[in-house]
Parts: C-alpha cells; sequence; structure tokens
C-alpha cells in the first residue's frame, strides 16, 4: 500500500486506503464557484448571511466561499466555524471526536446561516448542527452547502447548494479537500 | 500508565500520560467557549445522572463539578452528607450501593480518607468514578485545571492559544510548589501534572510539612527559598491546612509566615512574569499576603474559572468517551 494514497478524514476520523481520486483541486474550485454564484442568486442580500463552516472538514470551504462572495458582491460576509461533537445523538456509538473550536461571534437572530461542510452522508452531523445553533440565536433561515452529497440519507435533510453528487455504497469512505475529492474503502 | 481517561475514572494523575492529560486539557479549551456563551449548555450527557457526593466540605469544587455536569445537561444528585444516613452510621460501600440503585453514570466524590475513591470504583465498576480530593493523596481535577490555567496564561503571552500550544509552554518550565506539600493532595496531583507534561518541578517549606520520603517524587526540594523564587516561572502556593493538624507542625502561624509565606517583600524577588496560584481558600496572611493575592501576577481567579471547563471536559470524557475509532458522516 503506497502511504500517499492513505488520506484520512478530518479531525482525526479514519484512515483509509484511497483507491481513486474522483475530482480534481480544479473540479472543487469550479463547483465552490458556481455555488458561491448560486448563493448570491438565491439570496436577495447578503447583508443577513452568515457563513458556517462546520468543523473540521467544512472550515476550508466555508472561508473559500467568503472569499468568493466577496470577489462576486463586494461584500464581507461574517464567517463563523461550529463544532457540534456536544451536541451528536450518537455519543454512544461512536468515541467522542477530538473536539474544535466553535467560533461564533454574531448573534444569529434573524440572520439566515449558511451551513458549509464537506460531504453530506446520514445527516446526522446537520441535525446535531441545528440543536447547536439555536442556542446562538434564531436563525431567520438555514441553508445547507456541501462539496459532496453521497446519499445515504438517515434523516429528512437535503441540501441547498451542491458541489458534486456523488452516489457511494456504504462501505465506502469519501474524503474532500481543496486539492480534491477521493473515494476509497474504510479500513 | 493510563494513556487515556475515555470511557474510565479519574483517581489519581499517577501514572497518567502526558497524552492523557493533553485530551482533557485540549477538550477543555472547548467548553471554555460554552461558559461564555448566554446559553450556556451542550446536551452532551443528556439523560446521564452524575452523583456528587461530599463527605468533606468544599465550597468551590463541588459548586464547580456541579454547574459542569448541569452544562453539560446531565441531571445531578447531591447527597449532602451531614443530613444523610451517614450520620446514622452507615457504611461508604453501603451509602453507594443505595445511590447506584438509583441509577447513576458516574460518582463524583470526596472524601476525607485517601483511597476512598479508588475503593467506591470497585464497589461499583459500572459507575465511572471521578475523585474529587481523597484525603491527602490526590485531588487530579485540580491539578489538570491548574497545569490548563498556566498553559492558558502563557498561550495568551505569546499571542497563540493552548489548543495550538499543546504541551511546548511545559518544556522546561520552571514550576515551584510552596508550604504545606505533606498533607496536601493538591500538590500531589500538581506535581504529577505538571511532571507529565515536561516541566520542572522544585517544592519548599518547612522539614515538618515536606513529606516523609521523597522517594519517586519526579521534584527536588530547594534549599533557598528566596533563591527558588527568583528561579520559577510559576509558584504555586497551598493552604496551611489547619483542619487536619497542620498547627502542630510548625511552631506558629506567624513563624511559617515569615519563612514561608510570599509576602510583599518576596513577590519583589519573583521575575515580573511569575505567576502566582493557590488552589483556595486562601489563608490571607499567612501562606499569601492579601495584596499579593490580588496583585496582577496571581490568577487565582481564573484557576476557579477555568474549574468549571477542565470538569466538563473530565465528565465528558470518562462518561461519554469509548476508545475506539471514529466515523464519518
Amino acid at each position: 500500500m503506497s502511504s500517499t494514497n492513505e488520506r484520512q478524514t478530518p479531525n482525526g476520523g479514519l484512515t483509509f486506503f484511497a483507491k481513486s481520486q474522483l475530482l480534481s483541486a480544479d473540479d472543487v474550485a469550479r463547483g465552490l464557484k458556481r455555488m458561491a454564484h448560486e448563493i448570491v442568486e438565491r439570496n436577495e442580500s447578503l447583508d443577513d448571511v452568515v457563513i458556517i463552516g462546520l468543523q473540521t472538514g467544512g472550515k476550508p470551504f466555508a472561508e473559500r466561499i467568503v472569499e468568493l462572495l466577496r470577489d462576486i458582491s463586494k461584500s464581507e460576509v461574517p464567517m463563523g466555524m461550529l463544532d457540534v461533537s456536544f451536541y451528536r445523538d450518537d455519543l454512544s456509538l461512536h468515541p467522542v471526536a477530538k473536539s474544535a473550536q466553535t467560533i461564533i461571534d454574531v448573534d444569529l437572530t434573524g440572520k439566515t446561516v449558511i451551513l458549509v461542510d464537506d460531504v453530506l452522508y446520514t445527516g446526522r452531523t446537520i441535525r446535531a448542527s441545528f440543536n447547536a445553533l439555536s442556542d446562538y440565536g434564531r436563525p431567520k433561515a438555514i441553508q445547507l452547502c456541501v462539496m459532496v452529497d453521497r446519499g445515504h440519507r438517515e434523516l429528512p435533510i437535503r441540501p441547498d447548494f451542491v458541489g458534486k453528487n456523488l452516489p457511494t455504497s456504504e462501505v465506502e469512505a469519501i474524503v474532500a479537500n481543496l486539492e480534491g475529492v477521493w473515494i476509497g474503502e474504510k479500513k | 500508565m493510563i494513556t487515556s481517561i475515555r470511557g474510565g475514572n479519574l483517581l489519581s494523575l499517577n501514572n497518567v500520560s502526558k497524552e492523557a492529560i493533553l485530551e482533557v486539557l485540549d477538550t477543555a479549551e472547548s467548553f471554555v467557549e460554552v461558559n461564555k456563551r448566554t446559553i450556556k449548555k451542550v446536551p452532551a450527557l443528556k439523560g446521564r445522572v452524575v452523583a456528587s457526593l461530599f463527605f468533606e466540605e468544599s465550597t468551590r469544587t463541588r459548586l464547580s463539578f456541579e454547574t459542569a455536569a448541569k452544562r453539560l445537561s446531565a441531571d445531578v444528585l447531591s447527597l449532602a452528607v451531614a443530613s444523610s444516613s451517614v450520620k446514622k452510621g452507615e457504611s461508604l460501600r453501603d451509602t453507594i450501593s443505595t445511590i447506584d440503585a438509583l441509577g447513576i453514570d458516574a460518582v463524583v466524590m470526596r472524601h476525607q480518607s485517601s483511597g476512598a475513591a479508588l475503593q467506591v470504583s470497585r464497589y461499583v465498576p459500572h459507575v465511572h468514578v471521578l475523585n474529587a480530593g481523597d484525603g491527602q493523596h490526590q485531588h487530579p481535577t485540580q491539578g489538570l485545571l491548574d497545569t490548563f490555567t498556566v498553559r492558558q496564561v502563557l498561550a495568551e503571552q505569546r499571542g497563540t492559544t493552548g489548543l495550538e500550544s499543546g504541551a511546548e509552554l511545559f518544556q522546561g518550565l520552571r514550576v515551584l510548589i510552596v508550604g504545606d506539600i505533606r498533607h496536601s493532595r493538591v500538590a500531589r496531583s500538581d506535581i504529577a501534572a505538571y511532571a507529565a507534561l515536561g516541566a520542572e518541578v522544585r517544592i519548599a517549606g518547612p522539614g515538618t510539612l515536606l513529606p516523609s520520603s521523597l522517594e519517586g517524587w519526579p521534584v527536588t526540594v530547594v534549599d533557598d527559598f528566596d533563591e527558588a523564587l527568583a528561579w520559577a516561572d510559576v509558584v504555586g502556593l497551598l493552604r496551611l491546612q489547619k483542619e487536619r493538624g497542620t498547627g502542630s507542625f510548625v511552631p506558629g502561624l506567624g513563624e511559617f509566615t515569615q519563612s514561608f509565606g510570599l509576602t510583599l517583600e518576596r513577590q519583589k524577588l519573583l521575575k515580573p512574569s511569575a505567576l502566582i496560584m493557590h488552589p483556595g481558600p486562601m489563608n490571607r496572611g499567612v501562606e499569601i499576603d492579601s495584596r499579593v493575592a490580588d496583585s496582577s501576577q496571581a490568577i487565582i481567579e481564573r484557576q476557579v474559572t477555568n474549574g468549571v471547563p477542565v470538569r466538563m471536559a473530565a465528565l465528558y470524557l470518562t462518561i461519554a468517551g469509548t476508545s475506539e475509532g471514529s466515523d464519518n458522516d
């Protein structure tokens, strides 16, 4: 096994052997650009928009989206980071993830929150994030932006902005970052 | 050697690895944010039950542990020992069995006997036991919150965060612990934590208040207290424990203050950057001058503040933690 193909999901999660690269860095960049335009199109004004990246996988994507929105609309959209470890419903099944910091300096009441994550899978992380967000105010609306939607939802959650739909098998693992998207087998 | 407290107990900091301590400190960093919010609560331990058993009086540790448990959404059963069946002569074992029969996930316990927490962990092996101080043995969460506070303050001074610093700030850090080491569980936990993280620890105090044997202690005893003050980056003071009969170990409180109290004059010997700590409750005018305690070098209030996030981390890791790998979604 080549060590260059050994990839790890963010947050010290599972390590897996990457079989193939599904998206290149360029593909990811294009997907992000398109999503940024869609965000501008969907929201009349960006004045009340707050971008929240989900720790830790969503963070680089959220940062990139904020940059792109700045280029497109010349407006500075506030950004925050949310770690949902303490809101998960599967603490007894999963070990405690190494937690990352939550930084939300804005009152979310009346804002349109755009959650940004790397991979959308069961939807449980997103469900946990709804609970977490409600502790920071009452947003006017929450929209969901993900780089990859890999299917297998266990909850009625649907993304608003998708970089790429990638139907997968449950035994597979996906890693997405700014350098590309890889698929492999869970170790 | 314990490499993680996940899913286990927190009885002592002896034989706890650097990684295990860092795991608690790093987790506590996340809880600092929770404690600054308007809604200071996360559902991490919803439905779990934490029993708080204090056989010895305490203000800060008890309030801090119970606040921590509540901020994690756990239910807290608090036993007021003074008005309980313990006063009728019920044994520790029976008290624990009775509480266990109500269905609990964890016990936070303070007891006047060394080893009481370990004993309870044997009585109820399916319950997580967190030692909140046992006799003259250990007070692990105090050791954790002291090292957490030092890391936080030093990281801030360097414009970074504790999370980014890891254990780096403790490399070669000079820690001086002063006073009644002999009877102090705080000293034992502090020394273990600082040493595990890579700091150099020295102790100072009257001969009668030093342990009878220092075999296995990662410390050296200082000859000249004033010189040691100039050497130290962190000075940890200890309370003179009159209730444990400390009074008979020194000729008099005035004598102790004169030899080992941190007076205004002695404060001048410290490096300007040195930090002064005290686990509380303080005997102002005995081990520390009141003006020193209120000076900007003293980080005593921060120790109290940090007690909550550090105890949240200890409860969270022991109760919710398992030790297997993680999954993504």
